[in-house]
């Protein structure tokens, strides 16, 4: 994602970097380019006017033009505005004294707020909460069954009423919370279109009858110019606390997320990136603007990494590695949960250089199909042959291959790469081991990957 | 004037039709550079997309320069006439020569695929033909339930199987279905998926084979719905869509906001896909064929 914008913002300040000052023209050039990759990122053009307004005044001032290397000046610029404009820090949800908390969920059709609302309850209930879903988009047909569907698979509680009104199922949402001490409650609300009067204030009832202590708003971050529109429409008429920026897995660039957050003043507080209910990320303005000038977003991954990893086991095949115990079932346990992480695409595209690495290269070597592979070699080995891959013969590979529907190639490949990968640990084995439970301690997990 | 008093100042003015502006611009007054920003502005504004835009402008100039007009009020027209040549409709859209007409419809997540399929069953129903949906979308969970209930509303029939069922085997059974039970029209949904998930379009590839090696010629329109307020992306979309089938349209959808689906003028320069239908509303029959004149003086005027 952003990964256009942040290529064109490169190759601009790339030809500044070249140069020992900044003349008026140079400025210009690269205020051009800017503009017009905002543009292409859907940025609203009025806020890409200011946007290029308050850079091009710190640009072409004093601070960049003596500056010794005014590339890199522009693009610490380019980076604080970016993050400014993004919202300086990220913001967590509201959480208030009274129980229940109260989250209700707003927005245009389509933008995704039945899968948020599952989402968000998934993310809350990992930090030990009892979250109930209310479904109370009676509108379009199959939406409370969508809702209904995604609890039961997800061991979510649910509520809702037929042949009721989206008030009335609110109100007695909240009820049921209260009887079953079930906190905080989402409320799902239908789709609709910020010039709709008449859905508009019902809305506006909800809120007037549930109280929400937030109230997010669902935004597609494929939308282009009328975010804007939208935006201040449902912040004026119903009055937002925070975004939750959807289907970021895709390849849009996103700048309507800093539209409106430019518009609305409301901070981006989550962003969707995936179809499956865990991919829900809090979202990180720093981080993210980091990642729009290409500097990688390595603590993102980290997290990810520590939300999907047990603690235990992290420690555990920490001994394991350094008193080279590891063994081909370690190696698949870790590839199960680096496949929990989500897509090896998006986990690439954290790492910093990410963004430089080939779009063939990036499809090669993240084929997921690779890693089911993978699994289902070391499946087909006895659990004798998992410790002690030695003993593996080639009757043995023969039998592997033809379990696991490989080729004995396939196999010879993995174990390559399993032995090796053993050497590389005996070398990190060496390693001080201070400076090793330093790190664990800090949350950097032993990933040999 | 803060940022978001002019924000809402845009809201009013698109309620009471967004062009009001438009119509100062071509009001009166002499072309001058002035002008050309602006209408960059109000075409960028629309969506309309940054290429395509100076491209449009840029052959705006020229026949401006060409005919030597100096009034704002004649460049109109000049604008109406290139907007128009570049939407013109295609040839009238494909059908067989025996029924059944295979309509297949794709898009991205929440575009508006299962609305607008009931819409177009309405559509054909209407005609008097026999129409048969396709409930495709075997991910989303409560998908099919969704166009159950429409179909029932349009009175018409429906093949489905669980959700979670290979939709690549559900498409196999339905065109043999429609064979036999010799509909007229078959109109198949789709799970809604990104362009960038490999896997997803893989899958949607080979539903499109399953169908066409079932009944030759078959799908003979396949149609991406495009959400009117998407902005640049949806050029990536439809590209990455049409590599992985042949579209035949778009059918552009929630036109009824303030969104005004420029976008579509970009998709058509850059991949020569055109418009074949406009979705207006939430209503079984808010569906209308493309107008390209309609379409562009809503564009250009309020």
């Amino acid at each position: 994602m952003f990964s256009s914008l942040a290529d064109k913002l490169q190759n601009t300040l790339r030809r500044l970097r070249g140069k020992g000052k900044l003349s008026e023209q140079d400025v210009d050039a690269a205020m051009r380019e800017i503009r017009l990759a905002l543009l292409e990122a859907d940025v609203n053009f009025k806020v890409v006017k200011e946007f290029i307004a308050s850079i091009r005044a710190r640009a072409v001032g004093e601070e960049v033009m003596s500056s010794l290397t005014p590339g890199q000046q522009v693009v610490k610029i380019v980076n604080d505005e970016l993050t400014r404009l993004l919202g300086s820090e990220n913001k967590s949800l509201a959480q208030p004294a009274k129980s229940p908390a109260k989250f209700m969920l707003v927005g245009l059709q389509g933008s995704g707020k039945t899968t948020s609302a599952a989402k968000l309850a998934v993310h809350l209930r990992r930090s030990g909460k009892k979250p109930l879903l209310v479904a109370a988009d009676i509108y379009r047909p199959g939406a409370v069954d969508q809702l209904k569907k995604l609890s039961a698979s997800e061991n979510l509680d649910f509520f809702s009423l037929e042949q009721s009104d989206p008030v009335a199922i609110c109100k007695a949402g909240l009820k049921f919370a209260a009887h079953e001490s079930l906190d905080p409650v989402i409320f799902d609300t239908a789709g609709r279109l910020h010039i709709d009067d008449e859905l508009m204030s019902e809305l506006g009832t909800i809120k007037d009858q549930v109280k929400p202590d937030e109230i997010l708003m669902i935004l597609d971050a494929m939308t282009g110019q009328d975010a804007v529109n939208a935006a201040v429409s449902f912040n004026d008429q119903v009055g937002i606390s925070g975004i939750i920026l959807t289907k970021l897995d895709g390849d849009t660039r996103g700048g309507a997320a800093l539209s409106v957050r430019a518009v609305t003043g409301c901070p981006i507080k989550f962003t969707g990136t995936g179809e499956k209910v865990d991919a829900l990320e809090p979202f990180y303005p720093d981080r993210m603007a980091s990642r729009i000038l290409g500097m990688g977003d390595v603590l993102s991954l980290i997290e990810k990494a520590e939300a999907t990893m047990d603690r235990d086991k992290a420690i555990e095949m920490e001994r394991k590695l350094r008193s080279q115990q590891f063994t081909l079932d370690d190696f698949r346990e870790q590839l199960g949960q680096l496949k929990n992480m989500g897509s090896l695409e998006q986990i690439m595209e954290m790492l910093p250089g990410g963004m430089g690495i080939p779009k063939e290269l990036k499809q090669l070597s993240l084929n997921e199909n690779n890693f089911t592979r993978i699994e289902a070699i070391i499946s087909s080995m006895t659990p004798g042959e998992r410790v002690n891959p030695a003993i593996i013969n080639s009757s043995r590979r023969k039998r592997i291959a033809k379990g696991s529907g490989t080729s004995v190639q396939d196999v010879n490949r993995l174990l390559n790469q399993f032995s090796q990968m053993q050497k590389m640990f005996k070398k990190m084995g060496a390693v001080d081991k201070k400076t090793a439970m330093k790190g664990l301690k800090k949350g950097h997990k032993g990933f040999p990957f | 004037m803060s940022l978001v008093q002019q924000f809402k100042d845009t809201l009013t003015r698109s309620r009471q039709g967004f062009l009001g502006r438009l119509g100062d611009l071509f009001g009166g007054g002499e072309i001058d550079e002035e002008f050309y920003e602006e209408l960059e502005e109000i075409l960028v504004s629309g969506d309309v997309g940054v290429q395509t835009t100076l491209k449009l402008v840029e052959e705006l100039r020229e026949e401006i320069a060409a005919r030597r007009i100096r009034e704002r009020s004649e460049a109109r027209e000049l604008l109406e006439d290139i907007l128009g040549k570049l939407l013109q409709t295609a040839a009238e859209p494909v059908t067989p020569e025996q029924p059944p007409l295979v309509i297949l419809l794709v898009g991205v997540n929440g575009s508006g695929k299962t609305t607008s399929i009931a819409k177009l069953a309405h559509f054909y129903k209407q005609q008097g033909k026999k129409v048969l949906l396709v409930a495709g979308d075997t991910f989303r969970a409560a998908a099919v339930e969704q166009l159950e209930i429409w179909a029932k509303r349009a009175g018409v029939d429906i093949i489905k199987q669980q959700q979670g069922t290979d939709p690549a085997a559900l498409y196999f059974d339905a065109v043999n279905a429609a064979v036999a039970r010799k509909a007229d029209v078959l109109i198949g949904d789709t799970a809604g998926r990104l362009h960038t998930s490999d896997n997803l379009m893989d899958e949607l590839n080979k539903i499109y084979r399953v169908i066409n090696r079932n009944l030759e010629g078959a799908p003979h329109q396949v149609l991406l719905t495009v959400d009117a307020t998407t902005g640049h992306n949806a050029v990536a979309q439809a590209e990455k869509f049409n590599q992985t089938l042949p579209l035949t349209g778009l059918i552009l959808t929630k036109l009824d906001g303030t969104a005004r689906g420029g976008i579509v003028v970009g998709i058509r320069d850059q991949l020569d896909i055109p418009v074949s239908y406009i979705g207006t509303g939430e209503k079984i029959e808010d569906l209308a064929p493309f107008d390209p004149r309609a379409f562009t003086a809503a564009l250009l005027q309020a």
